[in-house]
């Protein structure tokens, strides 16, 4: 009897701090989404205490819209988070594909040469003169090119790769298949788990990019989204006093803009999110 | 003399065979030379020269002592400064981090009901794709000193506000909370998995000795996924250098820099906001060193763990 009363307290006590756990992650993100909805005057009525609000309206979003360049800026980071994460993957594939087979010659020295950047990198001002030197500055390829092959990733669908079973292409070849017919049309579809986990790890990558947007870039509509919620964010509030919708509201309404995409997608792909951590750590 | 025709050489004939393969990697072999050695090359060339701005390399003169750079960062007092505020954030960060993902894995696990397990999963992994500019935009609609959500609560509570963002103390841990919180369901990911992997017969054997949960999860849990833990920790170490430079670079300001400027953020001023190339080269190099040297030893050093545990 003693005993099922203890078990029932620790229970509760798991379903407690569980329950405090979710919710330290979600009140920041409540809170962001109901100021980013609610009447500027309200808010300043309830002092900034939002967590659900009380009446609702789209005039933030509405100014945030209408950020200079907001259009062009929002379109330079959908164009390069799909073109760039559709390059990212052919890259990665490319190479890693070769790479986990047992018998291609050099192997050894090839997984060295790929290890090798894994420890000792040039650094950002380095980087920063070779992608200036190959004329990537202001252009939307900056986004693409240089972050091409992120060197964990390739590791991880290297080892995907490995697993699969070589009778397949072994079978192929025999049937007289090139290897670029075996890769593409019999290994690429049954691989869909780790391009979709692969994709995703690039893809939010290139949505969240920033510092490039920083320091490669100069000409305002080829900013990232992240950027100019950066600039929204950094505005004094004071300063603009006298505009209908001020900017913390509107501030509000740029860092849900933002994260949208990803707040929507990620939880009905959780398991291919989720996937890319798992992998790395089998790997070691 | 005789037609070599089937007679070259057999590596050769391999290379001809695998042709596809080799034709494959091109690509990503030219990527790698260019974007990935060319800056290492380039780093260690930059380092040593008084870097020309407008000539570039080539029109470039060696530094006379070639180490004069790394000389004027040692004896400079940025350099106790950065190295000090880098080991304390990053430190903080894993020691922090480690322990509360572990809690919240073995909370995971013990919980019964699905659903709210799910729930809290969704719910902590999310931050960990949500970028650091949104992170401040919720860390000032939180903490600002103007109607922030929590310097509300505690000034109904205690009647004065906490200066989260001016106050460079106070801001240190602002930048190391924000981390653990981004964090912390991620690294909750490995240890799930580290648990579920723990032979059921263990706890069946715990449960027979008459251990509650409590006690099957000191003494069966904890020890049977400590290697997992020292692992992450040890391989975690060896990236000590990086402090967080993405997270950082987008929430610090010039108020509360002493606390929080670490190697990255000076080597990023240095070289891209008062364009001395040559000085932030080595400074970058330096680190990317030491780096590779931690790495190094902190990989073998978990292969003997590892070792010793099995």
């Amino acid at each position: 009897m003693v005993k099922r009363h203890s078990e029932r307290a620790f229970d509760a006590l798991v379903i407690l701090l569980l329950a405090m756990a979710g919710l330290v992650c979600l009140i920041p993100m409540l809170h962001v989404i109901a100021v980013s909805l609610t009447p500027y005057d309200e808010y300043l009525r309830r002092g900034g205490m939002i967590l659900f609000p009380t009446s609702i309206t789209l005039d933030a979003y509405r100014e945030f819209i209408k950020e200079p360049y907001l259009l062009e800026c929002f379109m330079t980071t959908v164009v390069s988070t799909v073109l760039g994460t559709a390059f990212n993957i052919l890259m990665t594939v490319l190479m890693a594909y070769p790479l986990a087979k047992t018998d291609l010659l050099g192997r050894k020295a090839l997984n060295l040469f790929v290890l090798i950047p894994m420890l000792i990198t040039g650094g950002l001002i380095p980087t920063y003169l070779v992608v200036r030197s190959t004329g990537l500055m202001n252009t939307i390829l900056v986004y693409i090119i240089p972050g091409a092959i992120w060197s964990y990733v390739l590791i991880i669908t290297r080892a995907f790769f490995t697993q699969i079973d070589k009778g397949i292409a072994e079978s192929a070849r025999m049937d007289g298949a090139g290897e670029w017919t075996i890769l593409f049309r019999l290994i690429l579809p049954i691989s869909m788990p780790i391009i979709a986990t692969i994709g995703l790890m690039y893809g939010v990558g290139h949505w969240n990019e920033y510092l490039s947007g920083v320091i490669y870039v100069n000409r305002p509509e080829l900013r990232t989204l992240q950027v100019v919620l950066r600039e929204v964010l950094s505005r004094n509030t004071e300063a603009a006093v006298d505009v209908t919708v001020p900017t913390k509201t509107l501030q509000m309404a740029g860092v849900v803009f933002t994260s949208v995409p990803i707040i929507v997608v990620y939880p009905f792909l959780q398991k291919y999110f989720t996937q890319g951590i798992m992998l790395g750590a089998i790997k070691g | 003399m005789q037609s070599v025709k089937g007679k070259r050489h057999p590596l050769l004939r391999k290379l001809w065979k695998q042709r596809a393969f080799f034709l494959m990697l091109l690509p990503g072999l030219a990527y790698y030379v260019i974007y990935k050695y060319a800056p290492i090359v380039l780093g260690v060339a930059t380092s040593v020269v008084k870097y020309n701005l407008r000539k570039g390399l080539a029109g470039s003169k060696l530094l006379d002592p070639w180490y004069s750079n790394f000389k004027f960062f040692f004896e400079s007092n940025y350099f106790s400064q950065l190295l000090s505020n880098t080991l304390i954030i990053s430190l903080s960060k894993i020691l922090l981090t480690i322990p509360i993902a572990l809690l919240l894995a073995i909370l995971l696990y013990e919980c019964h009901s699905v659903r709210l397990r799910r729930c809290v999963q969704t719910l902590t992994y999310m931050p960990h794709f949500l970028s650091w500019i949104v992170i401040y935009g919720m860390c000032f609609s939180l903490l600002s000193e103007t109607n922030g959500l929590v310097n509300v609560l505690i000034r109904k509570l205690t009647g004065h506000t906490v200066p989260f963002f001016t106050d460079a103390h106070i801001f240190r841990g602002v930048i190391i909370w924000s981390d653990v919180w981004k964090s912390v369901g991620w690294q909750s990911i490995i240890y799930m998995a580290a648990i579920a992997g723990v032979d059921p017969n263990l706890y069946e054997a715990a449960h027979i000795d008459g251990a509650g949960r409590l006690k099957s999860i000191w003494y069966v849990t904890l020890p049977s996924i400590m290697p997992v833990v020292v692992t992450t920790l040890v391989l975690k170490c060896g990236n000590v250098l990086d402090a967080g430079f993405d997270q950082i670079f987008v929430m610090y300001n010039t108020a509360v820099r002493s606390t929080v400027d670490i190697i990255d953020t000076w080597v990023y001023r240095t070289g891209l906001e008062q364009w001395n190339i040559s000085l932030s080269s080595a400074v970058g190099l330096f680190k990317s060193v030491i780096s590779m040297i931690l790495v190094i030893l902190v990989n073998q050093l978990a292969k003997k763990w590892e070792a010793s545990v099995w």
